[in-house]
């Protein structure tokens, strides 16, 4: 295949491999024994878009369906918001973006999906043991105009990943599945519908939309989340044409402000309403948004709350405090400033609140050695945030006895 | 110290990379502009295959003496490869990481004789 590179030159590559392209992800898996430690991996991706035809036909509305069908037809516009994600490779730099639809997978009756199969070579080469899927342009299904196509998306999306993919992993793949947010008795529906299913841990919401968090409709989709023991994650993603971002002229601009953005505007409405008083045995994970922006937001809300306790009146503690009660996916994690980075680990309880997330395929993933080499570090704290806190949040059993001995030992062995 | 044979000089066309791999070694080899450079192939951010993406020009921007900004172009000397994995850019002639200089890939000395090449180890 050919890469355009600058002023249009062509570059004559092979077709992608990810197990080659990851080569030097098992060689550290290796010298470091990944293989006995349980890794987790809290937040990978596929790209639903290119097995979109795999999963329109669970969309129950008649309309709807037809509706979908026919833009699916060539030069027709995508369904699904665009939160302008072209430029994610940087003029194809990231290799594994323009040559992805080169790589060959087993396509034969009867063999596992495309996604599985990408998925397993890239858990193998990082040692990764169980992975959480996540689609990804379906990450700005919030952005959808009209309701019923939100709640359609996520229903069909839903019914595939747990009838088709989640089932094909080999028990590796788990998820948390898309609420219809913008819907609460759509979300009390799915919740019914999909909580008990195999590979289901708990449900997301994506991230990047408008509706409030505290809005009294969802009292009651988090009270069945709560009831049900399953947990709730927010999921964020990028939004150019938010207001606010509108002056940001680069996608390195919206990328680092975006993410962040959408899970402190949850947050803040989350403790600044007390819904961690009101649900307080609710699991709440926090996801794709590096960590630094939580020590910021802490420090932001304590401040906030000391002098205008009047506008917290359901808060018993600080807003810090319920933070540092809740969980973080550590991707992308920012790790040039160590002393900065180790700051922020002690102010969320890393060793016990912190889950890898590793965010492959998409630009910039992190290996698990990005956790594991971490010099202020113990070893249990490298064994909690690598797959232990996860093995106990999901009840996920370990895969050999290497990995159950390490498990038992640092407190992470749940039986499941 | 070990020289690994790369291949013959001729067979390089200007542009081209190839990746040595020697026990726990691996160097990528570039022909850029009629010279060669040989740099380590673990990426000093995550371990990514350095030498393995793409080889691009410098991204620069045209500031005015006014300092106004008239966008960007392909600087028309500096060549540029990128570690695949995530972006991290390296100078070719230096193997300096372009977005911090203090950090530099490891070279490897490029040794020609008659026409074939080799890597000092």
């Amino acid at each position: 295949m050919e890469l355009v590179a600058e002023r249009g030159r062509r570059v004559s590559v092979e077709e992608l491999n990810t197990s080659r392209l990851l080569a030097h992800a098992r060689k550290q898996a290796v010298k470091r024994n990944f293989d006995d430690m349980m890794i987790v991996d809290v937040d990978a991706h596929h790209y639903e878009n290119e097995c979109m035809d795999e999963f329109i036909p669970f969309i129950e509305n008649d309309v709807i369906r037809q509706l979908v069908m026919a833009s699916r037809a060539k030069g027709r516009g995508s369904v699904i918001p665009s939160v302008a994600v072209h430029f994610q490779d940087m003029g194809g730099r990231i290799t594994r973006y323009p040559l992805r639809s080169s790589e060959k997978t087993d396509n034969s009756e009867g063999a596992k999906g495309r996604d599985v199969q990408l998925g397993h070579r890239w858990m193998d080469a990082m040692s990764v043991d169980y992975s959480c899927l996540f689609p990804t342009l379906m990450l700005a299904i919030g952005l959808h105009p009209e309701v019923d196509m939100e709640v359609e998306l996520c229903w069909a999306y839903n019914r595939w990943l747990t009838e088709k993919a989640l089932i094909e992993g080999d028990g590796r793949f788990y998820s948390m599945l898309a609420l219809p947010f913008a819907d609460p008795e759509a979300s009390m529906r799915t919740i019914e519908e999909f909580g008990d299913r195999k590979h289901v841990t708990g449900f997301l919401v994506t991230s990047v939309r408008s509706q409030p968090v505290h809005n009294n409709a969802n009292m009651k989709v988090f009270r069945a989340l709560e009831e049900r023991g399953l947990v709730l994650s927010f999921h964020s993603a990028i939004n150019p044409m938010e207001p606010v971002f509108k002056s940001l002229n680069r996608f390195a601009s919206v990328h680092a402000l975006g993410f962040p953005f959408y899970n402190i505007i949850h947050m803040t409405n989350w403790i600044t309403n007390g819904l961690s008083e009101r649900f307080p045995k609710l699991p709440v994970i926090w996801i794709e948004g590096g960590l630094a922006w939580v020590p910021f937001l802490m420090q932001r809300l304590d401040h906030q709350y000391m002098l205008r306790r009047s506008e917290y009146p359901t808060l018993k503690r600080m807003p810090s405090d319920y933070m540092r009660d809740m969980f973080y996916a550590s991707q992308p994690m920012e790790q040039d400033d160590k002393i900065a980075l180790e700051n922020t680990f002690r102010m969320i309880n890393a060793e016990t609140q912190l889950l890898y997330a590793s965010d492959y395929p998409h630009w910039d993933f992190d290996l698990p050695s990005a956790i594991y080499d971490l010099p202020f570090l113990s070893e249990k704290a490298k064994h909690n945030i690598l797959g232990g806190n996860s093995a106990r949040l999901f009840k996920l059993p370990p895969r050999n006895e290497a990995q159950k001995q390490n498990l038992i030992k640092y407190g992470n062995y749940t039986a499941a | 110290m070990a020289e690994k044979l790369v291949g013959k000089a001729s067979e390089f066309k200007d542009g081209d990379r190839r990746i040595v791999i020697a026990g726990e070694k691996e160097v990528g080899v570039f022909k850029n502009k009629g010279e060669f450079f040989a740099y380590s192939n673990y990426c000093l951010h995550q371990g990514g295959p350095a030498c393995e993406g793409l080889t691009i020009a410098k991204v620069e921007e045209r500031i005015m003496p006014d300092l106004t900004s008239r966008g960007l172009y392909f600087s028309d000397t500096d060549m540029l490869f990128v570690c695949p994995w995530h972006g991290y850019e390296y100078d070719m002639k230096t193997g300096e990481c372009v977005s911090n200089r203090k950090l530099r890939l490891r070279r490897y000395e490029v040794v020609q004789k008659g026409d074939e090449l080799y890597v000092d180890l």
